[in-house]
């Protein structure tokens, strides 16, 4: 997803300063000794948010198509996909 | 199975349990021959910002398919995120269940053998993708239809406790006619509810080493997933006889040339990197919760099929048909209850019932049995006044099935 921004030019710089600085947080998040620690997955304190299985309404097909590079009949056209070897 | 070699097979089933909404947002699940993407929203499109929010029909659907193939339900269950990059499912990765599923360590038991079940986990299914071109090799583009993306799926996972391809067919019926009659799903193959897929490996009659396995799709009846299975062992035996080796696979199913082909190349190696799902807390599975739910099922197809056989006596043919339906075994013991002939009565379902989908009630049923019975009426005139309660299937599942198409 990232790489597919547009950045206008002059952009450059500020972004990759930005880029930069996160990548150096992260790097500076793994110096961290976390041996004794159990993995975490979640840090919110909230269990079992069940929802009732009540429908309500989605997006049109032609919401759902809005932004879509292309579509054809109701349906997203996306480059050939090939399973076959 | 052929001379000298044992079979091994494995079973994934997936089951869309009987929900009226999507498995993480409230889209509801599209009638067959909807319009395409006509059932979805920004969650199931897989648009930024949007968050999953887990269904509880779904959850307490897989929970009572557990407890119905006697499985242990630990008390804490999470989702995974499964990454793969394919246009079937937008958000890149499917939620899934990794490492604590929702259930494991079950059985179903099958013509007096246990088949181990190893887990019973909670899923969302993938879009729709339409190839355009020459069908096999040369898709010059393809057309994804998310409708059906993000609606439940059950995957049911045996260990390889299979040895033959009657058995594979056999397990995946039964598994049916239990998910039937408890009610969570439809489970008709026809229209996907219940897709099936089986590990097959064959190895040489008692060695101890288990031969590489194949992992067989694109199987969409049981007579397709016995032929399917037939042709796999077929090709192992001969391939391994003839000097070669089986290459560790996935396989399609081609119905038009009733053979298997090979589907996903080594190169395409499964690394999925599972990941606890940030989105989604954990499930706190409350035991009082399970109990409620176990309460709720209903006599299960083992038990009854042992009732009808050792209480009335029927033979394996009868009971393969009364008791592999609810509404039929209700019938037959309804009627019999109110006074009808065991044998007769036991005979009529099976001849006049459950071919014609003319269900009646128990008490007219009696009644009629009770008549032919003292020469009061002949079998023709019964048929002609056998008084329809109800079409048949009337099952939940049923029902839902007719007013949602």
């Amino acid at each position: 997803m990232l790489a597919r921004l547009g950045l206008e030019p002059g952009e450059e710089e500020f972004y990759s300063e930005q880029l930069s600085s996160i990548l150096e947080h992260i790097d500076r998040l793994q110096q961290l000794d976390t041996e004794t620690i159990a993995p975490t997955a979640q840090v919110v304190e909230v269990s079992n948010p069940l929802r009732e299985d009540v429908p309500r309404p989605g997006l049109t097909q032609e919401d759902a198509l809005a932004n879509a590079p292309a579509a054809v009949n109701g349906m997203f056209r996306v480059p050939s996909i090939q399973e076959e070897t | 199975m052929p001379d000298g070699w044992d079979v091994v097979i494995g079973m994934e089933v997936h089951v869309q349990p009987r929900t009226r909404t999507k498995m993480f947002c409230g889209c509801a699940v599209a009638p067959l021959n909807a319009a395409p993407n006509s059932y979805v929203c920004e969650i199931c499109l897989g648009l930024p910002g949007t968050l999953p929010v887990i269904n509880k029909a779904a959850v307490e659907a897989c929970l009572k398919s557990a407890l119905a193939l006697s499985c242990e339900i630990p008390r804490h269950t999470k989702f995974d995120r499964k990454n793969y990059m394919y246009p079937d499912l937008p958000k890149g990765y499917q939620i899934s269940q990794y490492d604590l599923p929702m259930s494991v360590n079950g059985h179903l038991e099958l013509n007096g053998r246990k088949i181990r079940i190893r887990r019973v986990h909670l899923e969302e299914d993938t879009g729709k993708l339409v190839h355009a071109g020459d069908k096999l090799h040369k898709a010059w583009e393809s057309f994804v239809d998310l409708n059906r993306a993000g609606v439940p799926l059950m995957e049911i996972v045996t260990e390889p406790d299979l040895r033959s391809a009657d058995e594979a067919r056999d397990y995946a019926m039964e598994l049916r006619t239990l998910l039937r009659m408890i009610g969570v799903s439809e489970a008709d193959m026809e229209k996907g509810q219940l897709r099936a897929e089986a590990n097959v490996s064959v190895n040489r009659e008692g060695s101890s080493e288990l031969g590489v396995k194949t992992e067989l799709k694109n199987i969409n009846s049981f007579r397709a997933l016995h032929r399917a299975i037939l042709y796999e062992v077929d090709r192992q035996t001969k391939l391994i006889e003839s000097g070669g080796a089986v290459e560790q696979e996935t396989r399609g199913w081609s119905e038009a040339e009733q053979r298997t082909f090979s589907q996903r190349s080594k190169e395409f190696a499964e690394d999925y990197r599972y990941f606890p799902e940030p989105d989604l807390p954990p499930l706190e599975i409350d035991p009082d919760w399970v109990e409620d739910l176990r309460r709720t099922l209903p006599e299960l197809p083992g038990a009854r099929r042992t009732r009808l056989t050792s209480q009335h006596g029927l033979s394996a043919a009868q009971v393969a048909v009364i008791g592999g339906d609810r509404d039929l075994a209700d019938l037959y013991e309804g009627a019999v209850a109110q006074g009808a002939p065991t044998q007769p009565t036991a005979n009529w379902i099976v001849n006049e019932v459950a071919p014609t989908g003319k269900l009646l009630a128990p008490q007219h049923l009696a009644e009629l049995m009770q008549m032919m019975g003292r020469d009061a009426i002949s079998r023709d005139q019964a048929r002609e006044v056998m008084p329809i309660q109800r079409p048949w299937p009337t099952t939940e599942a049923g029902r839902s099935r007719r007013c949602r198409h």
